[in-house]
């Protein structure tokens, strides 16, 4: 694939901050997933933490068999994503994961704003589906073993999903001063 | 009356805060049959009716996945993630199996649960017999190592790996077991047709 597997790449993924920031966090994650949802007002604060020296990047890993709504939720974010929408929808879905049905999908797609014909058919037709199932490869390649999986300047982050102990594993080795 | 004293269990069986119990297995030796060796034969139930033997595989590769037990929390769950990479195995031509020494019913109740598309064998009578015959096998515990073995198409071990009881492993050195596998058959192939 010739993409890191374990580091932001801005060719594809989904970017928030500069990828030349010192500290480069990467998730693996699934829309369905309970601890995923748990675990992103972490990302958030670690992000307002951070401001300039963290380049965050999403990556989706759909376990669709125990999650079925997973994939098509991924997908909407995608879709969102080719509408310039990919943060605003990956927010809502997490905010919302008890309502992933693809009636809802198009709700959130309607309260962004967007064009939601071409998000249903974008859905129905798999239009993202490769782009996930390379998202989901990358990171079984990577070493991911289930969700949410981080890797912190490319190494997979094995510890407690807490505020605290994420941010110092963050900011351990790299000389960032966190206010 | 009495008051009732309540019962602390020490810190080691608490799950952790994402949920897992890294320390409620003792620590063991671990010597898992290493690669070269012929994986030895056996006829396990997949389900409470039906009986799989290793043997039947001869031909194609086999990942053979020990895990200590069934329900283990779902999100970072070593056979969910499995269940998802089921093509990838297949297009590599291989089977996967997972095994443990749950019973063929509680297999059965996990799998549905998880809807897993690949058997579940029941090392269960006489228990734990096949983790020991692979030299993985927790006395103390009575379950077996989280271990992975890759076993070719001659019945042979070609790659193994023991992970910490607490970790999933992944999949990545399934992968990369299987497509070496894949590249010798490939080569082989060549030689043979090139020989002709």
């Amino acid at each position: 694939m010739g993409t890191k597997l374990n580091l932001p790449d801005k060719a594809r993924d989904h970017i928030v901050g500069d990828i030349d920031a010192p500290v480069a966090l990467l998730e693996f994650g699934d829309y369905e997933c309970p601890f995923c949802g748990q675990v992103q007002p972490v990302v958030k604060a670690i992000l307002d933490r951070l401001g300039d020296s963290i380049c965050f990047a999403f990556r989706h890993f759909p376990l669709s068999n125990i999650h079925p709504h997973a994939e098509h939720a991924a997908e909407a974010a995608e879709s969102a994503g080719a509408q310039g929408s990919f943060w605003e929808m990956h927010e809502l879905l997490f905010q919302n994961q008890q309502a992933l049905d693809d009636e809802s999908l198009v709700e959130y797609a309607a309260a962004l704003g967007l064009d939601e014909a071409r998000l249903i058919r974008e859905v129905l037709s798999g239009a993202h589906a490769e782009h996930i199932r390379e998202d989901f490869r990358m990171g079984v390649r990577a070493g991911v073993n289930g969700t949410p999986c981080f890797f912190i300047n490319g190494q997979r982050y094995d510890g407690a999903r807490g505020l605290e102990p994420l941010l110092a594993a963050i900011t351990q080795g790299s000389g960032l001063y966190v206010a | 009356m009495r008051a009732l004293k309540r019962r602390r269990f020490p810190e080691r069986f608490m799950a952790n805060e994402n949920g897992r119990y890294q320390n409620i297995y003792s620590k063991s030796r671990r010597s898992a049959l290493p690669p070269g060796t012929n994986a030895p034969d056996f006829t396990l139930r997949s389900t409470p009716d039906q009986w799989l033997n290793l043997g039947e595989f001869r031909g194609q590769p086999v990942v053979l996945a020990f895990y200590p037990a069934d329900w283990s929390p779902v999100c970072g769950d070593q056979m969910t993630l499995y269940n998802e990479m089921l093509k990838e195995f297949h297009d590599l031509g291989a089977e996967l199996l997972g095994i443990s020494v749950d019973g063929a019913w509680c297999h059965a109740a996990f799998s549905r649960d998880r809807k897993l598309h690949f058997p579940l064998l029941a090392d269960f009578e006489p228990k734990g017999d096949v983790a020991r015959r692979y030299g993985v096998y927790r006395d103390k515990d009575g379950v077996s190592e989280r271990a992975l073995f890759v076993i070719d198409s001659n019945g042979q071990v070609h790659w193994s790996y023991v992970s910490p009881i607490g970790v999933n492993p992944g999949a990545d050195g399934i992968l990369s077991a299987l497509e070496e596998l894949q590249s010798k058959k490939e080569n082989t192939n060549a030689v043979t047709a090139g020989a002709k």
